[in-house]
């Protein structure tokens, strides 16, 4: 009974797809019920590991080597919430932001065959599969990113798709090497044998590379911002928030449950450097963008870049309670930028929505027109910017406090400079908002689309910050 | 209940929880939110009661609440954040009255008063603030809660000056993270105890610590309008006027001036502080801003310039109190967190009844004003005398005490000067305003003037509130040596920090 709800993680959508195919009048409810029930799946998981500890499933009863795996520990838990509370309330927003039957029907069973591969990626424990649901995500993703047909949206995902099949490509030469060497795909399994070798090291590159491509890591973020700034707001909020996400999820498990017995503490300056890089020029991207969605999209490339640079400054620290600790803030800033920017797009579409555009030059008077988007924006943008209560507020701290340790100056630096370049960022929109028109148009209450995106931003700003303490010592124990 | 472990929450809470509600009002739901915000005011001076009588009888209180490993959001009743936390709410309670009375009709009050009570409750946190963790987070909020009331009006000047507003409170408060984090490092989590914490670190770290006190002093010399940090304050002035009275008397400024009284006694401590020479720089830094703020306040014709640029060099009474060591010297620095504040909101309340009822925003339009408006005309001139540091207004008696105080800490050569040439100038900005409201011919038209309704000279809710403050200006000043008074807690606060 304990292990089935792991199953239905990545079941449920799929039969919810395929459910929403066969049947495209109702495919809204379907995909509205099946989300609900993958977030539900997801709680219950959490709570599973937070009482029993890790879990493991064997599909059909067959060993891995030979069959299919899933297996979760808290760290996996923790993302599954992550990817089921963002695309429940995603999957409430779309309800009010596609009209049209044929839109829906073109929706719903791409976005439920996405939350199946994000699931299933999250849970894999073999290499092999990890590479199946990277295909399945990217092709899903790339299909919903066309889905408004416009031209720019159709050039933006050709060449998403592209990028994501040579991301694969790549990986998956990495895939082949290691089980050249090594004789499995079972990623504890490879674990225990893996020495300091050339064949390892070549592994390591091609499939760290591949998804560095997918995860849009600098200088590879090229063609991350049209893609996301193109796609309908639902899914431009999943894009961001999760897809990407996925690939650093799977760079940051390679790194510490497969690869440990390869790096030395410099090894992670590899990741450290384009992610500073990252940092620094997507700020600047994003406070020159004209467009809310690209400042947005632009905000993602800074936002990963402090996670591998969190990742470089791990690598550094010896194991022990302060690299517990960095581990938890690096965490929490992944799943802090999860909830904000989801809220954040899902804000920007409701704005693109109501006056046409998303040009932030013609927010002037937003925050009388539209009060709630606008409160919106402003939680996601505290958790952009880290500030407090947010959850990347603790987890700057984190980083801050690790580099300061190792006296590394220059980390300090590129944080502190990618933090203001964020609150201009941030604060050029809300200016734009508070500014102009005594005058208020009637203010427009959507409630389906307005709360969806605040409680989104909501958990960022605030309840990821207050209310996280719980979780640190818990993702210590993982690594 | 358990009151010891959740006092200090509840008091934060009685003020952030309507303000939450607030946000979602209608706009016409006035009944409701001027209940809500005095519910709040009010249950606020309350729980403070309790805690006051309780801290007197030597109750601990103290609320904490774990946010990641080693870092916990704690707040504690101590003799320095009672004092403060007191200014704050009696000081909000009487905001809150003025601010209904002013914003009467005007758009957007629900977003107004929302927004109002997050800033005080961030300023309560961190007058509550049991380590610097949690002082840093309350400071930042401060900041975000702040911004959209200095941005409230919408126009291009108020977005103008809000936007300045905020480049020097983010990048202090930037500087203030960083050294806190640095010191996290440094000496692990840095509880506030009273005659510091620091001393007991090994000398090799002194000269880190020295870095981090000036990136400390830099975070909270923006809002406490230190010179070359004062940029903001002058154009904030767009502001409402409750939200500049506030900001000038009890939150913003006054955040950072208790950030830096906090950061001396309590952290570094101060005899440890001026052992590594940090006390002189601060001294200094806090002398020029009062002789220079003073200067640039005599060439102000607009009213709220002239009382911003008062405020950019009364504030740094505290912390030249607070650089002068010997608890003389503290007990000046210290009164004076209170004695600006009620004088200064004073002053800020009359102005923004000229500007209100008669359209009045230069001084060289108050000529005769006295006679049309002799109450708030009156309790200008309170705060004003009190600011000049005439007795028995409040403000004499810091100025007093700082003088002894230099005089105790063999610092009389500088401290002194500087005191005298603050008074005369002091006086050289205030009294020609004086001169003008009581002496001088009255206009036949003000400039913009609203029609007389009922008994006073203009409305209740913005008649009283200058009156009762100046009235608390005067107490504190007459009454300075009796028990409960600013004085006598702040000489409490001085004897625990020397003695411990």
């Amino acid at each position: 009974m304990e292990v089935d709800v792991l199953v239905l993680s990545v079941a449920l959508p799929l039969c919810g797809a395929l459910i929403a195919v066969a049947w495209p009048r109702r495919c809204e409810v379907v995909g509205m019920l099946t989300a609900f029930a993958v977030s539900v799946a997801a709680v219950l998981t959490l709570v599973q590991v937070l009482v029993v500890g890790a879990l493991q499933h064997e599909m059909g009863g067959w060993t891995p080597g030979l069959g299919i795996a899933l297996r979760v520990d808290i760290l996996s838990a923790v993302f599954l919430v992550l990817v089921g509370l963002v695309v429940l309330a995603s999957s409430v927003y779309a309800t009010g932001y596609f009209g049209q039957p044929r839109e829906k029907a073109h929706f719903w069973p791409m976005w439920l065959l996405l939350l199946a591969a994000l699931n299933a990626l999250v849970l894999s424990s073999d290499l092999f599969n990890v590479y199946v649901t990277l295909e399945l995500l990217g092709l899903t993703a790339v299909s919903l990113a066309a889905l408004s047909g416009q031209r720019a949206a159709i050039d933006a995902a050709l060449r998403y798709l592209l990028v994501g099949l040579l991301g694969s490509m790549v990986y998956l030469a990495g895939v082949a090497l290691l089980y050249l060497g090594y004789g499995t795909l079972d990623l504890p399994a490879i674990a225990t044998q893996i020495e300091s070798e050339p064949i390892a090291w070549l592994a390591l590159c091609l499939m760290t590379g591949g998804l560095l491509l997918k995860t849009a890591l600098f200088p590879l973020h090229f063609w991350l911002p049209p893609a996301h700034a193109n796609a309908p707001a639902p899914v431009s909020a999943v894009l961001s928030a999760l897809v990407v996400k996925a690939g650093f999820y799977l760079v940051m498990r390679l790194w510490i449950d497969l690869f440990p017995a390869l790096l030395t503490p410099s090894t992670g300056l590899l990741l450290g450097i384009p992610g500073a890089a990252a940092v620094l020029w997507g700020s600047w991207q994003a406070f020159k963008a004209e467009r809310l969605k690209l400042l947005a999209a632009y905000s993602t490339v800074a936002q990963l870049g402090y996670l591998f640079l969190g990742l470089a400054l791990l690598f550094q620290l010896a194991p022990g309670p302060t690299r517990d600790v960095l581990f938890g803030g690096i965490v929490l800033m992944a799943l802090t930028h999860g909830f904000a920017k989801a809220g954040l797009f899902l804000a920007a579409g409701m704005v693109q929505k109501r006056s046409g555009n998303d040009q932030i030059s013609n927010l002037g008077g937003m925050a009388q027109r539209m009060p709630v988007t606008t409160f919106t924006i402003a939680l996601a943008g505290v958790a952009l910017i880290g500030l407090p209560p947010s959850g990347a507020f603790l987890g700057k701290w984190q980083l801050l406090s690790s580099a300061l340790g190792l006296g590394q100056w220059l980390w300090v630096i590129v944080v502190a400079t990618g933090s203001m370049l964020a609150a201009a960022y941030v604060f050029r929109v809300l200016e734009r908002a508070f500014a102009g028109s005594s005058q208020p148009d009637a203010p427009v209450a959507i409630a389906r689309e307005e709360w969806p995106a605040l409680l989104l931003s909501a958990i960022a700003a605030v309840l990821l910050g207050v209310g996280s303490g719980w979780l640190w010592p818990l993702l210590g124990n993982d690594i | 209940m358990n009151l010891s472990s959740t006092l200090p929450g509840l008091i934060v809470a009685s003020s952030l929880l309507p303000g939450l509600v607030i946000f979602f009002l209608r706009e016409g739901s006035q009944f409701t939110r001027t209940l809500l915000n005095l519910g709040g005011a009010f249950a606020k001076l309350v729980l403070v009661g309790i805690m006051i009588w309780g801290v007197f009888h030597e109750k601990v209180y103290a609320t904490r609440w774990t946010l990641a490993p080693g870092l916990e959001l704690a707040l504690h009743a101590d003799a320095l954040s009672v004092l403060f936390v007191t200014l704050s709410t009696i000081l909000w309670f009487v905001t809150t009255l003025y601010a209904i009375g002013y914003l009467e009709h005007s758009p957007k009050r629900s977003r107004f008063f929302g927004f109002f009570s997050l800033c005080v409750s961030a300023t309560v946190g961190l007058a509550l603030a049991a380590n610097l963790f949690t002082f840093v987070i309350f400071y930042e909020l401060l900041t975000l809660a702040t911004y959209p009331l200095v941005a409230h009006r919408g126009n291009t000047e108020a977005i103008r000056g809000a936007r300045i507003y905020l480049v020097y409170t983010l990048g202090g408060g930037l500087a203030l993270l960083l050294g806190a984090v640095w010191l996290h490092a440094v000496a692990g989590p840095v509880t506030f105890v009273e005659g510091g914490v620091l001393s007991r670190l090994p000398e090799q770290t002194y000269s880190q610590l020295k870095w981090i006190f000036v990136l400390l002093v830099l975070g909270l010399g923006v809002k406490a309008a230190l010179v070359p940090l004062h940029g903001w304050l002058p154009q904030a002035m767009v502001a409402p006027a409750p939200v500049s009275a506030l900001l000038h008397a009890v939150a913003v400024v006054k955040a950072g001036a208790f950030g830096i009284v906090r950061v001396v006694y309590d952290v570094y401590g101060v005899e440890f502080a001026a052992d590594l020479n940090l006390l002189l720089p601060l001294g200094v830094m806090a002398a020029v801003t009062i002789i220079y703020g003073s200067i640039k306040a005599l060439s102000q014709d607009n009213l709220k310039k002239r009382l911003a640029y008062s405020t950019v060099s009364q504030v740094s009474y505290i912390a030249l109190g607070t650089a002068t060591l010997g608890p003389i010297a503290t007990i000046g620095g210290v009164v004076h967190l209170v004695h600006q504040g009620v004088m200064k909101i004073t002053l800020f309340f009359a102005a923004g009844n000229y500007a209100e009822t008669l359209g009045v925003h230069k001084v060289s339009e108050m000529n005769g004003i006295g006679r049309r408006m002799p109450g708030t005309t009156l309790a200008f001139t309170v705060g004003a005398l009190g600011m000049i540091g005439i007795p028995p207004v409040a403000g004499y008696v810091t100025k007093w005490y700082l003088g002894l105080g230099a005089l105790e800490a063999g610092a009389a050569a500088w401290v002194l000067p500087v005191l005298i040439i603050s008074s005369l100038l002091n006086a050289a900005y205030f009294l020609p305003v004086l001169y003008r409201a009581w002496f001088l011919e009255a206009p036949v038209d003000w400039p913009n003037e609203h029609p007389r309704t009922g008994w006073f000279e203009t409305t209740g809710a913005l008649f009283w509130p200058p009156v009762a403050t100046a009235v608390l200006a005067l107490a504190a000043g007459l009454f300075a040596a009796a028990p409960y008074s600013p004085l006598e807690w702040a000489e409490l606060i001085a004897e625990r920090e020397y003695l411990r």
